[in-house]
């Protein structure tokens, strides 16, 4: 770990289908926000990283070009980082770099899509290998439907089961999404619902997938120095952790998916902590499927392998459960994906700082947050707590 | 009501020309003979396939080459029932992941041969650790899609 970093302030879009806005406004409404939030200036900012998912979803090559004047980045060293899905978890990693570098005091970091503009299917084609692989995958919903089904099939989880606490997350995450003033998706759904909604990919339904959304997220991070000197309630970085694998799907086990084992180790070892589920208060977890949530807590350690799907049903991760995790509505009712990393960070430095609203998991001081991306590759992972 | 803005509609179309290289050249030969080929790690002892020119892990030239099994196990799958943007295959497929016999690489494919218009029957028939065979087509052009699908055995 280099010197201490705090985040002193966040700002998000309303995130949904924003055709109303331009893509330039819509960053500016989450960086706006920003400035509001820590009662800081663009002056202020001593550099400023952005990132989407692929330029291609919008069809704008170097977004962070394109959105200098929204972030009020000119006359600054300016960064774009791009690692897919966990693109926003990326760019949290990025500032935090810089920061404990010693190179900067105050860091902007900006993570944005505007699913809507463009063909997401066709943008996340292009990830996928061109010769071998890209005319089998499906898009997401195929290649994590396929990890879930191998996860389920290797523990012999019943299939009543797994479906069960799958629906049992959807129907949690979207009743969490109405006490969240910036989600996307607001709708009441039954488990009968999201059982009998439209199968998608086995076992993948409708009511288990994330949305397509329009969105921003900002965030301010800063050295300890000036976090004490502005006076701002910060959440502090305790610990960062990334991860990738091999690039073919197939060359590496994602029942137990390495990368999220070991990126959650990493940030785990900086921060000390030995018992994830005992020790965090709160996970925002990058759940854009239900099924995969639970993978994700199993490698995080939150539970044993393949113990996931009972401990849902017991409603241990609820918002009244022992590890609350996505008390949000988590990706799975907002997904802006080169956004959607980064809101998980803000999210889980609003619940260390007791921000966060009619979501607020009381008395929250330690969080994990999470994004991970590439077809089925990458894993990043950080924790914030309440002290520095 | 609330207004409606303007929107532009715009479009980019980008053709490619990628280089298959010698190995995959090689290797996509080999499909249009019906024939499966992996390389050999010298030094983890792993077969790759599709053949590869260097080991992703050890990061040496994979240089022996190996003809692998066409049949194997299926270690994943998911039953896709929309469409998506790009696939060769109208829904609903299977996409699958098969451990050809005698490699230590998951090999990404189709799974079919088999009636896929029910999923309630399509779950009672394909499970995990079952074996299955490749199903060439007659006419190869060098394309992975030179093999329909893996069926069950």
């Amino acid at each position: 770990m280099g010197r201490p970093v705090a985040i002193i302030g966040v700002g998000q879009t309303k995130h949904g289908r924003r055709t109303e806005i331009s893509y330039p406004d819509l960053v500016r409404e989450a960086v706006v926000r920003v400035f509001e939030d820590t009662r800081l200036t663009p002056a202020d900012i001593d550099g400023v990283v952005s990132g989407t998912m692929p330029s291609m979803m919008e069809g704008i090559a170097l977004t962070h070009f394109y959105f200098a004047d929204a972030m009020q980045a000119a006359g600054k060293p300016i960064l774009k980082t791009e690692t897919c899905g966990s693109t926003g978890i990326s760019i949290a990693h990025t500032a935090y770099y810089w920061i404990a570098s010693g190179m900067a005091d105050l860091i902007l970091a900006v993570g944005h899509e505007k699913m809507n503009e463009g063909n997401s299917q066709a943008t996340m084609t292009t990830v996928v290998e061109p010769f071998y692989q890209r005319y089998f995958i499906a898009g997401a919903p195929g290649v994590f439907s396929m990890q879930s089904q191998m996860w389920a099939a290797r523990y012999g989880i019943p299939e009543e089961k797994i479906r069960d606490a799958a629906a049992y997350i959807s129907v949690a995450h979207h009743d969490d999404a109405f006490d969240n003033p910036y989600a996307h998706v607001k709708l009441r759904v039954t488990m009968d619902d999201v059982k009998n909604s439209r199968l998608i990919t086995y076992p993948v339904r409708l009511l288990d997938v994330c949305p397509n959304s329009d969105g921003a997220c900002a965030v301010i991070f800063a050295s300890a120095e000036m976090a004490r000197k502005l006076g701002r309630k910060a959440a502090w970085v305790k610990g960062v952790g990334y991860r990738g694998e091999e690039y073919f799907f197939g060359d590496s086990d994602k029942g137990v998916w390495q990368s999220a084992v070991q990126a959650a180790k990493q940030a785990y070892d900086q921060a000390g902590i030995r018992d994830p589920r005992k020790e965090l208060d709160v996970a925002e977890v990058y759940n854009p499927f239900t099924f995969q949530e639970m993978l994700f807590y199993e490698c995080f350690g939150f539970c044993g392998l393949g113990e996931a799907p009972d401990l849902v049903l017991k409603g241990v991760f609820a918002r009244n459960g022992e590890l609350p995790c996505d008390p949000s509505g988590g990706t799975l009712c907002t997904n802006p994906i080169g956004a959607t990393g980064l809101i998980r960070t803000a999210e889980a430095a609003l619940q260390v700082t007791g921000r966060a609203g009619d979501h607020q998991i009381p008395g929250a001081k330690l969080a994990l947050c999470h994004a991970m991306g590439g077809v089925d590759q990458f894993n990043g992972v950080m924790i914030l707590g309440a002290e520095p | 009501m609330a207004k409606e803005y303007k929107t532009l509609m715009t479009e980019i179309r980008l053709p490619y020309e990628l280089s298959y290289g010698p190995v995959w050249t090689r290797f996509f030969e080999g499909m249009a003979e019906k024939k499966l080929y992996g390389t050999k790690c010298e030094k983890c002892g792993r077969i790759l396939v599709p053949a590869r020119s260097f080991c992703p892990r050890c990061f040496v030239d994979t240089t022996e080459w190996v003809e692998v099994a066409q049949q194997g196990t299926l270690t994943a799958w998911s039953y896709v029932n929309y469409r998506y943007f790009g696939m060769p295959t109208e829904p609903p497929f299977i996409g699958a992941l098969i451990r050809l016999d005698g490699t230590d690489v998951d090999f990404l494919h189709l799974m079919g041969g088999i009636d896929l218009n029910d999923f309630e029957q399509v779950r009672k028939v394909v499970k995990n650790g079952m074996k299955v065979r490749a199903v060439w087509k007659e006419e190869r052009q060098g394309h992975i899609l030179d093999i329909r699908y893996f069926e069950p055995i």
